[in-house]
């Protein structure tokens, strides 16, 4: 039923309002000295040098990217998953047919290991 | 199998003073009911969880603190409640600190960042059951629902990393978010096993299996590793030692939460905890029986009565969850008193070319295993 969702929107809520009152309580009870010194970034205590958002090492991207492509197989088997049982006892073809959709995701798999995205170093 | 919004709706609409027609107010009503209790178990969880984090490292490491503090002169036994008022201590130094927001962060996503983490560790409870019927929504869709929720973690990570404008934090939520990533794979690889011999994806479907066979982590040998890939893998999304990465202490200060200080770190600090709990609490409901009794399976094999069922029954079933989930909690925190931490790429290294392919390979074999066994 789509009241079972509800409660998620509610609990977000809930947990966002507790989160706010402790902050408040913190604003309440906590000191409140700003200085310059204190609102500066911190870096090990040193003036910050550069900027921050500079270009990253491609790495993550390709992983994020990697993780797309495989995250997305995942959810593609399990609805698969979910009628195994049922269909297998029938004939295993269903069985036959992901070997297959596992197979082609490897051959995906091995290029992206001998293409070095796992190098990390 | 009702849930607890069921039966609250059930409850509500039956009342005699409830207007008719009133089914929106009803279900509004409800669900403000039902988000209570998940709040009260996450809040009593955390205080608990960083209690026994604290004790387990002061016996592993032998720290004083959390064997002294007392709470209004009681100091109990040394042993077990010495230290008793040390979360109390915690969450009124929290409570005492500054809020401080960096100059040159970005103000909005710096604030939102914490909440997204937060609220997404309460909102995956919803659909996580602690005994029979004891769940506030059962999804048909339940497992599928977990991974879903658990995963919008990253975005806060992510944010919360980026807006603080640090370097140090800048790269703890790269880290993080690579890490988080790409542990997620196996975990839904190796829950997809399950799925695929129980053909549900709900959680009182996969534990009513369990009863009528066995458990899964005795289920088959590959059962029993998919069990280990996603209790590490697990441990890892939480970013816990030894996959502590994002946070390493003695590289990158703090990782994404360098710059939070007060409240707005323990907010992190808290989702930790809750996430740490959803890992144990779904490591014994789909791979350790549930709220099902270890004792239960021996006693039935004799074929005595119904009153011989020893120690079972629908609270029973809460305690002998707790009991599991608490065990799988001290494993974490034995692990990270234990342990160093890996380097990135040997972590990578793990979740890439060690835990994918076996999991993969387990996807294979569990279906082998159900076609000529199952």
């Amino acid at each position: 039923m789509l009241i079972d969702y509800l409660p998620i929107l509610f609990v977000f809520v809930l947990a966002a309002g507790f989160a706010l009152a402790a902050l408040g309580a913190t604003h309440v009870i906590g000191p409140k000295v700003k200085s310059q010194v204190k609102l500066s970034v911190y870096e090990s205590g040193v003036d910050p040098v550069a900027a921050t958002h500079t270009r990253l090492n491609v790495r993550y991207f390709i992983v994020g990217l990697v993780f797309i492509i495989f995250d997305i197989e995942v959810i593609f088997l399990f609805p698969w998953a979910l009628i195994f049982r049922d269909f297998v006892a029938r004939s295993p073809f269903i069985f036959y047919e992901m070997v297959f959709f596992l197979a082609v995701l490897l051959v995906g798999y091995v290029y992206v290991w001998r293409k070095g995205v796992f190098e990390w170093e | 199998m009702t849930s607890f919004t069921d039966s609250l709706i059930e409850l509500l609409g039956g009342l005699a003073w409830v207007p008719e027609n009133a089914a929106g107010i009803i279900f509004v009503t409800v669900s403000v009911l039902v988000a209570l209790p998940v709040f009260l178990f996450m809040t009593l969880n955390a205080m608990v969880a960083v209690y026994m984090e604290r004790k387990v490292s002061a016996f592993m490491q032998d720290r004083l603190g959390p064997m002294e503090v007392g709470i209004f002169g009681f100091k109990g036994g040394k042993r077990f409640w010495g230290g008793i008022g040390q979360t109390v201590a915690d969450a009124v130094k929290l409570l005492g600190k500054e809020d401080t927001i960096p100059g040159e962060a970005d103000r909005a996503l710096f604030i939102i960042g914490p909440f997204i983490l937060f609220g997404a560790a309460f909102a995956t409870f919803i659909g996580i059951p602690i005994g029979y019927g004891l769940v506030i929504s059962d999804f048909n869709i339940g497992i599928f629902f977990v991974i879903a929720i658990s995963s919008i973690g990253v975005i806060g990570v992510i944010l919360a990393g980026w807006a603080s404008n640090n370097k140090w934090s800048l790269y703890g939520a790269m880290r993080s978010a690579a890490q988080m990533i790409s542990y997620e794979l196996p975990v839904g690889m190796s829950l997809l096993l399950v799925v695929m011999v129980v053909g549900s994806l709900q959680f009182h479907d996969i534990v009513m299996w369990q009863e009528q066979h066995r458990w899964f982590l005795f289920h088959s040998p590959f059962t029993a590793l998919a069990f280990l890939i996603f209790f590490a893998s697990g441990v890892a999304e939480v970013n816990r030692t030894p996959f502590d990465i994002p946070e390493a202490e003695s590289e990158l200060v703090a990782g994404y939460m360098t710059e939070y200080s007060g409240f707005r770190w323990s907010i992190f600090f808290l989702s930790e905890y809750a996430n740490m709990a959803i890992i144990a609490l779904m490591s014994a409901i789909i791979f350790l029986g549930g709220w099902l009794s270890p004792l239960g399976g021996l006693f039935r094999t004799f074929n005595l009565e119904q009153s011989w069922y020893f120690l079972e029954g629908p609270w029973w079933g809460v305690f002998w969850i707790s009991i599991k989930a608490i065990a799988l909690i001290f494993v974490m925190m034995w692990v990270r008193w234990t342990w160093p931490r890996l380097r990135p790429d040997q972590l990578m290294y793990v979740a890439w070319k060690v835990f994918i392919p076996f999991a993969l390979a387990n996807i294979f074999f569990v279906g082998i295993w159900e076609l000529l066994l199952g």
